[in-house]
């Protein structure tokens, strides 16, 4: 049986006629220890998913299953880290933490708390920054106390809800390796919902695409059968890379014709598409260029 | 030589400066935070800071307020000489002036009169000591003498009377002032009281505020003056002091409950609002960290809801001080609202001068009590500008 299986999770917001269908009959199994990363457009349901998963909300049909049992509520064991950080202002870096660890840890001696604190700060690199808050800090620093908070819970199942998608590409890819870094050194079991389909690649094992919204639901999956430890650089010229890459930009394009040809049905919000179309064409493109902001007209020409 | 694209200033600027700037604009900081940000710029400019920038900061946020309260003096001066009813006029600024050092010269005299009585007191105390002191050397002499032991007994009671004797002359300037800052100090801390949980209930429960709504919005406009006698009926009726009670008197009671009554509104309404409004991310990591309803409570919502909190709690100090004016005068709290309105009636060729006294004393009280609450609602906002 799969340590995380999800069969047939529907969802919807509102009710009567302004009932949106969200996701529609998403069904997954994971494995202990796999990571899986899952890629869609903006406002294609991906952060209900996430929710879902947490516990958060609660599917309208279809059930959730972790570890053998069926998910009704939020729980410490499966760490839900959130694109925008959610620090509270008023606390520190180690307060933001430690609100984690006391509520988790409670009964553990002030000594052996402070450590676990300690812990999962220095995890993330972030030890220097103990006394500051939230405002002080950078994006990518907010994120790395975010993702602190959750590791303190010392979770078993880890969602990382575009946690990168506000950062720039330099401190993605710092905070990418250090991702992967704590995965291979603890063994969870990761979903990372991404816009980007490069990090995707280099991060996880398999990589599902989400159907464009609205009633969204699962595309055909991708192994990514990459040898870790990968290697930026070396990654750009993989003939296997390539092909990957190639075949899941070409699945959401197509969805985006398919869905959302300037068709009223199309309920989403008119986001330009995340994954970068220029990045079809372009040859050759290095890692820190990739981020190069595109100007929202050009994917028009693109498509 | 200087090299034509160089600015020269540039290779003469001291080594020193950068330290010496950061520690500057700190304390220009810090005196912005605690509302005295007109101070900053003559301090930059002493520092030597950016002197063209800094003059103009000073012509702006000094300047500019001196030529406006100029202004102000020339049009209260013409009003001065034309405007005049039978009995009263209204006082020049130099008048005005004389009424306060005329109030000042009472206080002083006052504080004289009552250092001299007590001195007198002092000394009768002593005196009966004196006797106690020689009634018990009879009494060592012969025990059982029931006329010294009197006598003796008669020597400490005066004594301790003596001491014990409070001074009791008109109240000074200062002394209404004392008493009209105690009045909003218990009206504000009872509203406080009050509002804050209401107003954090309000905020947590659709349904609890869906209840208590209308209530808010009826009593909400209702002028001080209308809630005055209500007030007076529920403080004569639980409250009894003792006949010698010199500081909860029933006056003061009413005047703050009258205070708590108006100014408890801006506070109830923005904690609810602060309570109502959380971010739901915060919410959520509540969720995720599975806090319980207290942890949540006290970890999530009232640090986030006590900026707006504040906010609210400065308004309701303002409203507070406007309303207690009002209050003392019905109430007959021996406040600045009582001094303005027994000088009023008073009617000597002074009055209308140091009520124009009172009226500057009053004004100039409220600012600073808003400038308190604002420090401290900058202390406890956690997104504005660094903390010091």
């Amino acid at each position: 049986m799969a340590y995380l299986e999800l069969s047939g999770v529907s969802k919807s917001y509102g009710s009567g006629a302004s009932r949106t269908p969200v996701l529609d009959r998403i069904s997954l199994a994971m494995d202990k220890g796999e990571f899986v990363a899952i890629v869609g457009y903006s406002g294609s349901g991906k952060t209900t998913l996430m929710s879902l998963i947490a516990g958060l909300i609660e599917p309208d049909s279809g059930g959730i299953i972790f570890n053998g049992r069926e998910v009704n509520g939020p729980s410490p064991d499966r760490g839900l880290v959130f694109q925008n950080y959610s620090l509270l202002p008023w606390l520190t870096v180690e307060g933001n933490v430690r609100l984690a660890v006391d509520r988790l840890y409670g009964s553990e001696s002030a000594c052996r708390r402070r450590e676990r604190v300690r812990d999962a700060v220095s995890m993330v690199n972030l030890t220097p920054a103990l006394a500051k808050r939230p405002r002080e800090l950078s994006g990518g620093m907010r994120q790395r106390t975010s993702v602190a908070r959750t590791l303190a819970m010392n979770p078993s199942l880890l969602l990382l809800d575009e946690p990168l998608s506000a950062l720039d590409a330099l401190t993605r890819a710092v905070i990418q390796d250090q991702i992967l870094d704590i995965w291979r050194a603890q063994h969870q079991t990761i979903i990372l919902i991404t816009n980007d389909v490069d990090e995707a690649l280099y991060m996880a094992d398999r990589i599902i695409p989400l159907t464009m919204g609205p009633g969204a639901t699962f595309g055909p999956e991708t192994k990514v059968e990459l040898p870790r430890p990968r290697d930026r650089k070396a990654l750009n010229h993989d003939p296997v890379y390539k092909r990957l890459r190639h075949d899941i930009i070409a699945f959401l394009l197509n969805e985006r014709r398919q869905r959302g040809s300037g068709s009223s049905q199309n309920s989403v919000k008119p986001s330009p598409p995340s994954v970068r179309p220029r990045d079809i064409t372009s040859r050759g493109f290095g890692w820190f260029t990739r981020k190069a902001p595109a100007p929202t007209s050009s994917h028009e020409a693109v498509l | 030589m200087s090299h034509p694209l160089i600015d020269p200033s540039l290779a003469s600027e001291p080594v020193a400066t950068p330290r010496r700037r950061w520690s500057v604009s700190a304390v220009a900081h810090t005196l912005e935070k605690l509302g005295l940000g007109f101070f900053a710029p003559f301090i930059r400019l002493a520092a030597g800071d950016n002197p063209q920038e800094q003059l103009r900061e000073i012509i702006l946020s000094v300047v500019l307020p001196i030529l406006a309260i100029a202004a102000f003096m020339a049009a209260w001066s013409t009003a001065a000489t034309r405007v005049h009813s039978e009995s009263m006029k209204i006082p020049s600024p130099a008048q005005t002036w004389s009424a306060w050092l005329g109030i000042l010269e009472f206080a002083k005299g006052e504080a004289e009169k009552e250092k001299a009585f007590y001195a007198r007191m002092e000394k009768l105390a002593e005196k009966s000591d004196a006797e106690a002191v020689a009634a018990r050397a009879d009494l060592a002499a012969s025990p059982a003498d029931a006329g010294i032991k009197a006598r003796l007994q008669k020597a400490l009671d005066a004594s301790a009377s003596y001491r014990a004797k409070p001074y009791v002359g008109p109240p000074t300037f200062f002394d209404q002032i004392q008493t009209s800052l105690i009045t909003i100090a218990v009206g504000f801390s009872l509203a406080t009281v009050i509002a804050v949980p209401i107003g954090i209930l309000c905020g947590l429960s659709r349904a609890f505020n869906m209840a208590v709504n209308p209530l808010i919005q009826i009593f909400k406009p209702v002028s001080p003056l209308a809630w005055l006698p209500i007030v007076f009926v529920f403080v004569t009726a639980l409250y009894h002091p003792a006949p010698d009670e010199k500081f909860f008197t029933r006056a003061l009671l009413i005047s703050a409950g009258t205070v708590t009554l108006c100014s408890l509104w801006p506070t109830l309404i923005n904690t609810a609002v602060g309570v109502a409004s959380i971010d739901p991310d915060h919410m959520n990591v509540a969720k995720v960290l599975k806090l319980s309803w207290m942890q949540r409570l006290w970890k999530i919502v009232l640090p986030s809801a006590l900026p707006l909190m504040f906010t609210g709690m400065r308004l309701s100090l303002g409203v507070g001080w406007m309303v207690l004016i009002a209050a003392d005068m019905l109430a007959q709290n021996p406040g600045l609202g009582k001094f303005i309105w027994d000088t009023f009636q008073n009617g000597s060729n002074k009055s209308m001068a140091e009520i124009v006294c009172a009226v500057f004393a009053i004004g100039i009280i409220g600012f600073l009590l808003d400038r308190l609450m604002l420090v401290l609602q900058r202390f406890v906002s956690f997104e504005e500008g660094k903390s010091i």
